[in-house]
């Protein structure tokens, strides 16, 4: 009897004083808001939301509901983490392995960088880019063309924008290739299990995915053409471009920032992956016959992936959680919009901060659970 | 010295390679010093394609040729070993070399030679190159943030006095070593937290929680003395025993105006501001996330499930939400959960805020560290008759905390970084202070020179604490 005592009584004791605290919480919350005439409720988000976003991938004016506005946030979020895990993932893998390099001076600069911008917070590096370094690009008439077609001026990047004419067959031609290759893949893997040989399967899917697109502009009817940006006068001194797709620098000076800051961690992940696997196992694949390529590629990434990805799973998280930093510099990413705006709009703190809270743990979820799917798929099958 | 073959150096014609390699090597780095410092253009007289092109050529033919294997020369070898093995390190080491002497005179003029230090207004700031004065004119709000110029000393005499005092523990003698921890961990913090309570704030700023302070250090001071088999009931009671003795019976409000040092103005945390707010807010969320971090990995590792839900819930949640949206919680969701009538100092609730967040960082280092222990241990202790408690104090948690040095240092490390975000709870350290100037309407314009102060600042002290972490790691890994 006592020693079943023992085990509920602190259990029972931690469970009331949770329970107490969040009563606590709760209770001030009701009165709280009674005394302020504030009810609760999620009803406000179907209202009509009466502010403007300047930028939004999907339509959306002031019309809209502020649901709507929240989605707006939400995709402009995505974005941002997206193309600054694809940047800071390429760019952290040659830094990473820059840092690996026999040769001395890449091996020093690579190590600046990490250094350099591991050490200073990145709300610092957002502030530097969007008030101190993208200030200094020219007005929009003063800009030169990069390869004559990309503008990059004090208001943005401008870009030329993909005019396609039949989109849908280009894009299943794509699949179509990505589907062939994949089972090219298999098979190849089986042919080389059962009789040794191999198939050149780098080489059919590089002519794949290049050749059945190729087809669909031949056969299809697909066409592209381009939309370039050309600079148009609004008044006397007031210049901007049309045509073509504009990137506000608050979006360049966030993915910038977000993507020069990561890529030091995921960097530092790659360099520990690698080191991480024995010597023993370069050495004893060389000595088999396999060629260098085949080492790195057979052997060393393999078994290297393995300790990379956990941290570099981190590292995406956080990006993706740092990117709420947008509120810093206006960018309308889900806490400028939603936490901000439409908070001092509505007044609905509790309800606004708590969505906001719950949207970005499903994000930081999904991304676990995903990067954990593949880190199992990879992990060491024991038999 | 026969037959030269151009596309093979090799040991035989060893001096007309290094002659005909250094040569062109040294011609390709001198175009582009020359071009860079003097803005010189030796090869303009060619096409502009080939003139901007040529430097690396050359240097890539230079470095081909004296690409020689065993020369039995030792510098040269080095230099093939280091920064020549094969023609693509050969063009990257080209290109690092040239983009290095190619940004030096910028970067000197900008920060040196055409920067402007004199003067005390932005009328000195004429050259094209950084604007130190404008650093130097707001140098005290960038420290001090908006606090009294006249009282500036009250924050530097507390910042000398707890360096020194966190500094005895290099001077300590053998025999008070072993008292070090509990210096450490209780008496430090708490004189810290009177410094800051009645020197830098000279006022009641965190008035309910200083009461909470008090009990719960007091109460863990005396719970050393209490024998083990009424220590559970003792923490269940006393501290919140004394919290009540203290503010309804024993601490009036009179004897807290009588605490406060007679001739001190009250600044109010609003004022606050600064490198000097960065430290007070990172010091203090050290010392409070440690330990909650600690309670919440022992929690997730306990054999309690219902605690152990409750912990991982915790740090879950913390760990799956960014920082800002916790301030912006502290901010504008906190006050409605409390009564009316009580008010938490904003400092104080962006304080609990990033200690609650950095708590569940810590407490999965600190788990990583619980893990890594060998179960050994844990029977040993067992295997002694020790408790709970007794078992983790004495045997686990020492050894634990001394593996994850390096994980709290960079834990440490983000949350200095993330001082800056307290932006939104309106409260100004050196980022947001830069901010603030920067919008001055005297002083425009020097946004750039704001932020490159900052960022060496913030570069210096992360760089330091990530060195010392590394050194610390060194050190502890020895010693097992």
């Amino acid at each position: 009897m006592n020693f079943k005592l023992k085990d509920i009584v602190p259990q029972l004791i931690t469970v009331i004083a949770v329970v107490l605290v969040f009563g606590f919480f709760t209770y001030n919350a009701q009165i709280n808001m009674e005394n302020r005439g504030i009810d609760f409720g999620y009803g406000f988000l179907s209202q009509e939301s009466s502010f403007d976003v300047q930028f939004s991938l999907i339509e959306y004016d002031g019309s809209h509901s502020y649901f709507r506005a929240y989605l707006v946030g939400l995709l402009n979020t995505i974005l941002v983490s997206v193309i600054g895990i694809i940047i800071a993932t390429i760019l952290g893998v040659i830094v990473g392995i820059a840092r690996l390099s026999p040769n001395y001076l890449i091996n020093k600069f690579a190590a600046f960088y990490v250094e350099f911008f591991r050490n200073i917070p990145l709300l610092l590096q957002i502030f530097f880019w969007y008030f101190a370094a993208l200030r200094a690009l020219p007005l929009p008439q003063d800009a030169e063309a990069m390869f004559g077609v990309f503008f990059l001026t004090i208001k943005g990047l401008y870009v030329p924008a993909f005019i396609w004419q039949n989109f849908d067959i280009f894009f299943y031609s794509i699949i179509a290739a990505i589907i062939s290759i994949i089972i090219i893949r298999a098979h190849a893997k089986k042919v080389q299990e059962n009789q040794g040989k191999q198939i050149p399967v780098f080489l059919i899917s590089i002519g794949l995915i290049f050749i059945l697109p190729l087809l669909s502009f031949l056969i299809g009817g697909v066409s592209l053409s381009f939309e370039v940006p050309v600079l148009k006068q609004l008044a006397t001194t007031s210049f901007i471009y049309e045509g073509g797709v504009s990137l506000p620098p608050e979006l360049i000076a966030l993915t910038l920032s977000l993507s020069l800051y990561t890529a030091t961690f995921i960097a530092e992940c790659v360099r520990a992956g690698i080191q991480g696997v024995g010597k023993g196992q370069k050495e004893a694949a060389a000595s088999i016959g396999l060629t260098p390529n085949q080492v790195l590629k057979l052997v060393i990434m393999p078994q290297a992936l393995r300790i990379i990805i956990p941290p570099t799973t981190n590292q995406y998280l956080n990006l993706t959680k740092n990117s709420s930093l947008a509120a810093a510099i206006a960018y309308p990413d889900l806490v400028l919009v939603f936490a901000g705006t439409a908070l001092m709009q509505t007044g609905k703190a509790i309800e606004i901060v708590s969505i906001t809270m719950f949207t970005y743990l499903t994000l930081s979820i999904s991304i676990s659970i995903l990067m954990n799917w593949y880190n199992k798929k990879i992990a060491i099958q024991e038999k | 010295m026969s037959n030269i073959n151009f596309l093979k150096p090799d040991r035989s014609n060893l001096n007309t390679f290094l002659y005909l390699g250094s040569f062109l090597f040294f011609i390709s780095i001198l175009d582009v010093f020359l071009n860079s410092f003097f803005s010189l253009n030796l090869t303009g007289f060619l096409p502009n394609f080939l003139s901007f092109l040529l430097p690396l050529i050359l240097g890539f033919i230079g470095l081909y040729f004296i690409r020689i294997e065993f020369s039995g020369i030792k510098n040269l070898d080095l230099l093939n070993k280091h920064i020549n093995t094969n023609n693509f390190n050969a063009i990257l080491s080209l290109l690092i070399i040239f983009i290095i002497i190619k940004s030096i005179p910028p970067i000197l003029s900008w920060f040196v030679i055409d920067a402007s230090f004199a003067g005390d207004s932005k009328d000195v700031c004429t050259g094209s190159g950084a604007c130190w004065t404008y650093i130097k004119v707001w140098i005290r709000r960038f420290m001090y943030g908006m606090y009294p110029n006249s009282e500036q000393w009250r924050i530097n005499l507390s910042f000398v006095a707890l360096v020194l005092l966190g500094s005895v523990g290099y001077f300590a003698t053998e025999k008070f070593r072993k008292y070090l921890t509990l210096y450490y961990v209780i008496i430090y913090p708490l004189i810290a937290f009177l410094f800051i309570f009645f020197f830098i704030s000279g006022g009641p700023v965190f008035f309910d929680f200083s009461y909470g302070i008090i009990a719960a250090i007091l109460s863990i001071i005396i719970g050393f003395f209490i024998p083990s088999k009424f220590k559970f009931y003792y923490f269940l009671i006393v501290p919140i025993a004394l919290y009540v003795i203290l503010k309804y019976f024993l601490f009036f409000e009179e004897y807290i105006e009588l605490g406060k040092l007679d001739g001190l103005n009250w600044v109010e945390t609003g004022a606050w501001g600064g490198l000097s707010l960065t430290f007070i807010i990172s010091f203090f969320c050290l010392i409070f996330c440690f330990p909650i971090g600690m309670a919440f990995a022992l929690g997730r590792r306990s054999e309690f499930p219902l605690i152990r839900y409750i912990s991982v819930g915790f740090i879950e949640f913390w760990r799956g939400v960014p920082l800002i949206t916790v301030l912006f919680m502290s901010a504008v969701m906190f006050p409605m959960f409390l009564p009316e009538d009580f008010f938490i100092d904003k400092l104080v609730r962006a304080i609990i805020a990033i200690s609650l967040f950095e708590a569940a960082y810590v407490a999965e280092v600190i788990r990583g560290g619980l893990q890594a222990l060998p179960r050994g241990q844990y029977e040993a202790a067992k295997s002694l008759g020790m408790g709970y408690w007794k078992m983790h104090i004495f045997v686990i948690l020492p050894q634990a905390l001394k593996l994850v040095i390096p994980g709290i240092a960079n834990t440490f490390l983000a949350l200095v970084k993330d001082t800056p975000l307290i932006f939104v709870v309106g409260l100004l350290e050196i980022v947001g202070m830069l901010n603030l100037a920067k919008t001055n309407p005297k002083w425009l314009g020097f946004a750039m020179e704001g932020y490159v102060f900052a960022a060496i600042i913030f570069w210096i002290i992360c760089y330091a604490m990530s060195k010392y972490s590394y050194n610390l790691e060194q050190k502890y890994k020895t010693d097992r």
